[in-house]
């Protein structure tokens, strides 16, 4: 028998499924029930004209246990498919942001530049605010509310990794 | 002329009739009243009215279990439906199909904390296959035939549909046959991929100290997976061990098989699988009653792994050769191919495999000694056997001693005669499983196998076997002790027995009397075999209060956090090999 891997890596995981009452309780209990993590989720219908809906879930565990989410998930009646957008080739992640700076003077200016730096777009505006939308991997965008933290930082809300394989072939 | 009008409730009906169900197991309320009423207005489906939900669900496990056919429940909403949640979760941990059907308030109310609502679906969730609520009474002739898709295909399982009140009393015009509805997107594997069918058979071509590891999933499979499984076991002359859930999968008082394995399983069964070079699991799931410490399960040995279920594979145990399929399909295809190719097992080495089980055979694990008038629980459980066994009897059991004494002493020959609550382990689950399994097969002997403490927990189902006339034997292994929890605290806990005494039992005899069965006692080894026959010769229900040695322990025995090869094999040994520390926290 193979030793166990200990090593704990993260996963991008897309999951289609019926858009039905109660499947994303089902596959969020399926992770708590069992003890595993979810790092981020996101969901929404997909395809409205056959009632699909996509999830897609940042997990992490050892290689073992990442099989055995992918095999839970799949016997989930309502799951269409199952797919590890990390493992089974490439794939494109990202996330949006939207970040609400307050402040004035230097400081104001500041995150103004920075923000251009980043390409962040400003959506709304006051003389004693900002609020940037920003879209990029999660990694870019965890640096982004950094800098902005000693700038006025006031609020964040961030949409969950959304993610899409590379290549011409679909889920 | 009009087109023809439904309730919902008359497509319940019809629903289940269109599925071939002839029993439902149930319990009314005000949420179920309608379903009640067109109970009342046919004849086709016959309601069994049970003395509390939990019972409900324990005997459709039962009915189920022993036909093959999905077991149907019926209760109310709120309490009626919270009732049935230990049965529900046995019967997912066991993969037995059920549909449990479940009123709730009505649609305009759900959400309102209105008078017996429960959250049913969100409670039931996690302990189901699959649950509906069906809010919109057009969808509900296709739940209803999903559902029962959904229960027996794959791995079998629970499933709930909660039925809102209003959605029952609803009229539709349009009604969905079973061939008419098709499940979206539930496609489970049945088929093993060839490949891997191919390298299980040159794997297992190629052992010189191959074991048959057969689980529940055999029994699941149909009776054909058991003939075919006993073919090739036959034809590969390889040892065969069964999990309990597989008792009867294989012919146990067949030479080739080893007994059960596991925590209480033989020495040779866990030996052999200790020592094995080839282990093909049809069926099981590598619980953790069957591999001791998971780092020394097993060792040497190549492991192949045929589950229906993917989720299983490499869950507890990595394996060498996943194949995902049903069991019976994919044991008949390997049995093709091995006559085809017509192999054979290295006749030396297999000679030498055999030689050496021998000697762990001969070790006489399961030996005990029946001397003075105090009966000894195995040489109840023995006697009941050899004297029922030419009946071929449906035994059901609870939980504890009694049910590894059954599944040590008791041997099946043929699968769905055994029921028991293997992966829960849900003392009370054998009354009302005997009902179930009696409902069934009404001119055959059911018994439970029972024990004081368990039979406590669902005795209320005595009135269900008095009502229905259902002569079916309880057999209470009498030790005045919890006596499982007894044996742990004396051998993890150094004997402090906290609360694991059976106190203020009643007289059983006056009990059965009370209800109008037969109440018998037996407390003398001499008076057993004549009093066993009694029971057996009986047309009546019979409870028979079986005064066994109040402490005896159950042998052999994997201690927690142990190894195969470190089983105990009687108290001397207990003594001699105290438990570990890691493993007094496993369960």
């Amino acid at each position: 028998m193979a030793p166990m891997d200990t090593n704990i890596e993260s996963r991008t995981i897309a999951v289609l499924v019926d858009n039905e009452p109660g499947v994303l309780a089902r596959v969020i209990g399926l992770f708590s029930g069992r003890g595993y993590n979810i790092e981020s989720l996101t969901v929404t219908e997909v395809d409205v004209a056959h009632g699909l809906s996509r999830i897609t879930v940042v997990t992490s565990g050892t290689a073992q246990i990442l099989e055995q989410i992918k095999a839970q998930l799949g016997r989930l009646v309502p799951v269409h498919r199952v797919r590890d957008l990390t493992k089974e080739g490439t794939s494109v992640e990202r996330e949006l942001a939207l970040i609400k700076v307050a402040g004035a003077g230097e400081k104001r200016v500041e995150a103004l530049r920075i923000a251009d730096i980043f390409r962040a777009r400003v959506v709304d505006s006051s003389h004693d605010h900002f609020v940037f939308e920003m879209t990029g991997k999660s990694d870019k965008l965890d640096v982004f509310v950094d800098l902005m933290q000693p700038l006025g930082l006031i609020d964040v809300s961030r949409t969950g990794v959304v993610a899409i394989s590379r290549g011409a072939k679909a889920l | 002329m009009a087109t023809e009008q439904f309730t919902g409730a008359e497509i319940v009906i019809k629903a289940l009739k269109d599925q071939g169900v002839d029993t439902v197991f149930g319990y009314p309320g005000g949420a179920v009243l309608p379903i009640y009423d067109a109970i009342f207005k046919q004849n086709d489906i016959k309601h069994v009215l049970v003395r509390q939900e939990g019972g409900a669900v324990h005997a459709a496990e039962g009915y189920a279990r022993s036909t093959g056919k999905v077991g149907v429940v019926l209760v109310t909403s709120g309490p009626g439906a919270t009732n049935a949640v230990t049965g529900l979760t046995d019967a997912l941990l066991d993969s037995i199909p059920l549909i449990c059907l479940t009123g709730q308030v009505p649609t305009h109310l759900i959400g309102n904390d209105a008078f017996q609502e429960a959250d049913t679906t969100g409670i039931t969730r996690p302990c189901t296959k699959h649950n509906y609520l069906v809010r919109d009474i057009e969808t509900l002739s296709r739940t209803m035939h999903e559902a029962f898709y959904v229960a027996q295909n794959g791995r079998p399982g629970p499933v709930v549909i909660d039925l809102p009140k209003d959605v029952q009393q609803g009229k539709i015009d349009t009604y969905l046959a079973p061939e008419d509805v098709k499940h979206r997107s539930y496609r489970p594997q049945v088929n093993g991929e060839v490949d891997h069918i191919n390298e299980a058979v040159e794997l297992i071509a190629n052992a010189k100290r191959p074991v048959f590891y057969v689980g529940g999933g055999v029994i699941n499979s149909g009776s054909s997976a058991s003939a075919v499984l006993t073919e090739l076991v036959r034809l590969t002359g390889a040892p065969c061990t069964t999990t309990l859930m597989g008792l009867g999968a294989y012919p146990g008082t067949d030479k080739q098989f080893l007994g059960m394995l596991g925590m209480h399983g033989t020495y040779e069964a866990n030996l052999a699988m200790y020592n094995c070079d080839v282990m093909i699991n049809v069926g099981a799931r590598f619980d953790d009653r069957i591999t001791g410490v998971i780092d020394e399960f097993s060792p040497d040995s190549k492991k192949i792994h045929i589950d229906i279920d993917a989720s299983s594979i490499n869950k507890n145990v990595m394996v060498d050769l996943p194949i995902v399929g049903d069991a019976g399909r994919v044991v008949e295809e390997i049995l093709r191919i091995w006559k085809e190719k017509k192999h054979s097992l290295d006749t030396k080495s297999l000679k030498a495999w055999w030689l050496r089980i021998d000697e762990w055979r001969a070790k006489d694990c399961l030996g005990y000694v029946q001397d003075g008038p105090i009966i000894k629980p195995q040489h109840a459980i023995k006697r009941l056997y050899e004297l029922t066994k030419d009946r071929k009897p449906y035994i059901t059991t609870e939980v504890g001693q009694h049910q590894m004494w059954a599944a040590q002493y008791f041997h099946f020959d043929e699968p769905k005669k055994w029921m028991t609550s293997g992966g829960l382990g849900t003392m009370g689950y054998g009354l009302p499983a005997a009902v179930g399994a009696q409902l069934a097969h009404r001119e055959d002997l059911v018994i439970d196998i029972s024990g004081e403490a368990s039979f406590m927990m669902n005795m209320q189902e005595l009135g269900t076997i008095a009502q229905y006339k259902l002569p079916v034997k309880i057999f209470i292994v009498n030790n005045q002790w919890m006596g499982m929890v007894r044996q742990w605290q004396q051998l993890l806990h150094g004997n402090r027995h906290s609360e694991s005494y059976s106190d203020a039992l009643p007289d059983f005899v006056k009990l059965a009397e009370s209800f109008g069965l037969k109440g018998m006692r037996c407390e003398k080894a001499e008076d057993l075999d004549q009093m066993l026959q009694e029971m057996i010769d009986s047309p009546e229900p019979v409870i028979f209060d079986c005064q066994v040695a109040k402490e005896e322990n159950c042998y052999p025995m994997i201690p927690s956090g142990a190894a195969h090869y470190e089983m105990l094999l009687g108290p001397e040994d207990s003594a001699a090999k105290p438990i570990s520390e890691e493993g007094m926290v496993l369960v």
